[in-house]
């Protein structure tokens, strides 16, 4: 018996007949065609699967569609145009965060919602919280280097324009003697 | 890996979810967060006919701050331990365990009621609130009561639940503001189950400790002989033949690695929390 299920995908309302077994990601994958979100273990190890279900990371192989009725889900297709995302793949391009990319859906998603929470991370801190998203081709050297250097990147943007180091320190100084 | 057919039902209320689970005429399971039940679905290592979804229950979301208590809805979700979106009165035990429970995108979801009444041995917080002295609130078809976590656990995903019954809330009291807490974990990967965990709490202002050994097979052990030579101030190193007498005498059938993993997952953890105590006291 096959149950109604409605969901905003990607910033767009969908509504969809599925069986209360489905799982999220097979509605991505074989109802909306949305297959960037890739299935590897499908039973919440492997964590190629990550989307976003209202904002926060989760996996798709384990979130039944029927549960995530009214919710807002984000895959990788649909953070296509966002800022932050264009400069976590250019840092993976850029330092071998890859090399069959079946991971790296996973991983993109995963690092966006780490970066939006730990802007500063680096080294020890982002193999834990990365942990969770296996990939077995890289060694994972080029991943956590992707990471860091994303981060570096980031941060070097939200600085305002034309600033530099020692102009924005100046006020400081004459706050503190004052 | 994907599930065998059930029919899916959302319930509104404790209520609604209570009767359909007391059904008996079909083989019903409630689904909180998912994230333990799912996969077990998906590798149809759990068999289900009917699916109660307790997720949109707004009961179950709900913080109550009390007095002497805290009490947590079963929905509440290791995440919001995690950030510390919820009150905290564990000095910070609660929130570390969050933070460390599983890989962020399971945290989002997973929760503490469901984890408790899964009981697997070797998950976080059965140990945790057990360490807390915390109290988990059950609903079911006969009405309300409360058991403390220390008897909720009875073995391995074995709790005091009766049929039709779930976990509504958990009520951890305000821990004292001078105590200390160490946590230990030997997991093979990061994020993975524990082979072995271990909690301390020492109050040296009160003279009091409470150890609590988890991921032993079965229900989580409440080490009190050895709590009470802590409280007394023995944490060197003389304190190992105390754990391991213990140990051997709590009728657990562990394998000498096994017993001497967690007679050093107890020792760090013991030593964590003096450590702690001398940082802050």
């Amino acid at each position: 018996m096959k149950i109604s299920v409605s969901a905003t995908v990607n910033g767009t309302r969908q509504t969809f007949e599925v069986e209360p077994r489905t799982s999220l990601a097979d509605v991505l994958r074989e109802e909306l065609r949305l297959t960037a979100t890739h299935l590897g273990c499908e039973h919440g190890v492997c964590g190629a699967c990550t989307v976003l279900i209202d904002g926060e990371p989760a996996r798709s192989c384990i979130a039944l569609a029927a549960s995530i009725d009214g919710a807002s889900v984000t895959t990788l297709e649909g953070l296509a145009d966002d800022p932050t995302m264009a400069t976590i793949k250019a840092s993976f391009h850029d330092q071998h965060g890859l090399q069959c990319g079946f991971c790296t859906p996973g991983m993109l998603i995963s690092s966006w919602d780490l970066l939006k929470r730990k802007p500063g991370i680096e080294g020890r801190d982002i193999r834990v919280a990365m942990s969770g998203n296996l990939c077995r081709c890289t060694g994972y050297q080029g991943i956590v280097r992707s990471i860091e250097h994303a981060a570096h990147a980031l941060q070097a943007q939200s600085e305002p324009a034309g600033a530099n180091p020692t102009a924005s320190k100046q006020p400081h100084k004459e706050e503190a003697g004052s | 890996m994907k599930p065998a057919a059930f029919t899916y039902h959302r319930a509104a209320t404790v209520d609604e979810a209570v009767a359909m689970l007391a059904d008996m005429s079909v083989m019903s399971r409630p689904l909180a967060g998912g994230q333990s039940l799912v996969p077990m679905l998906n590798l149809r290592l759990a068999p289900v006919d009917r699916l109660i979804d307790l997720s949109r229950i707004a009961a179950l979301k709900e913080i109550g701050e009390e007095k002497d208590r805290i009490r947590y809805g079963a929905l509440t979700t290791h995440a919001a331990f995690e950030d510390r979106r919820v009150p905290d009165a564990s000095n910070g035990l609660m929130p570390y365990v969050g933070a460390q429970i599983a890989y962020r995108a399971v945290r989002t979801r997973g929760t503490i009621g469901g984890a408790l009444a899964l009981a697997d041995p070797a998950a976080d917080w059965l140990t945790t609130v057990i360490a807390l002295e915390a109290d988990i609130l059950i609903a079911g078809p006969a009405g309300r009561r409360t058991v403390a976590a220390a008897d909720f656990a009875v073995g391995p995903y074995m709790t005091a639940l009766q049929d039709g019954e779930i976990v509504e809330a958990v009520a951890v009291p305000r821990r004292s503001a001078s105590e200390r807490w160490g946590h230990e974990k030997a997991a093979r990967k990061t994020g993975e189950y524990a082979e072995s965990m271990a909690i301390a709490l020492i109050d040296a202002a009160r003279a009091t400790a409470r150890l609590v050994l988890g991921a032993a097979d079965g229900a989580p052990i409440v080490l009190a002989r050895t709590a009470a030579e802590v409280a007394a101030g023995r944490t060197d190193d003389s304190l190992s033949p105390v754990i391991d007498a213990e140990l051997a005498a709590c009728g657990r059938d562990f394998s000498p690695a096994k017993r001497r993993m967690h007679a050093t997952v107890v020792l760090r953890a013991v030593r964590k929390a003096v450590l702690a105590s001398g940082q802050r006291a």
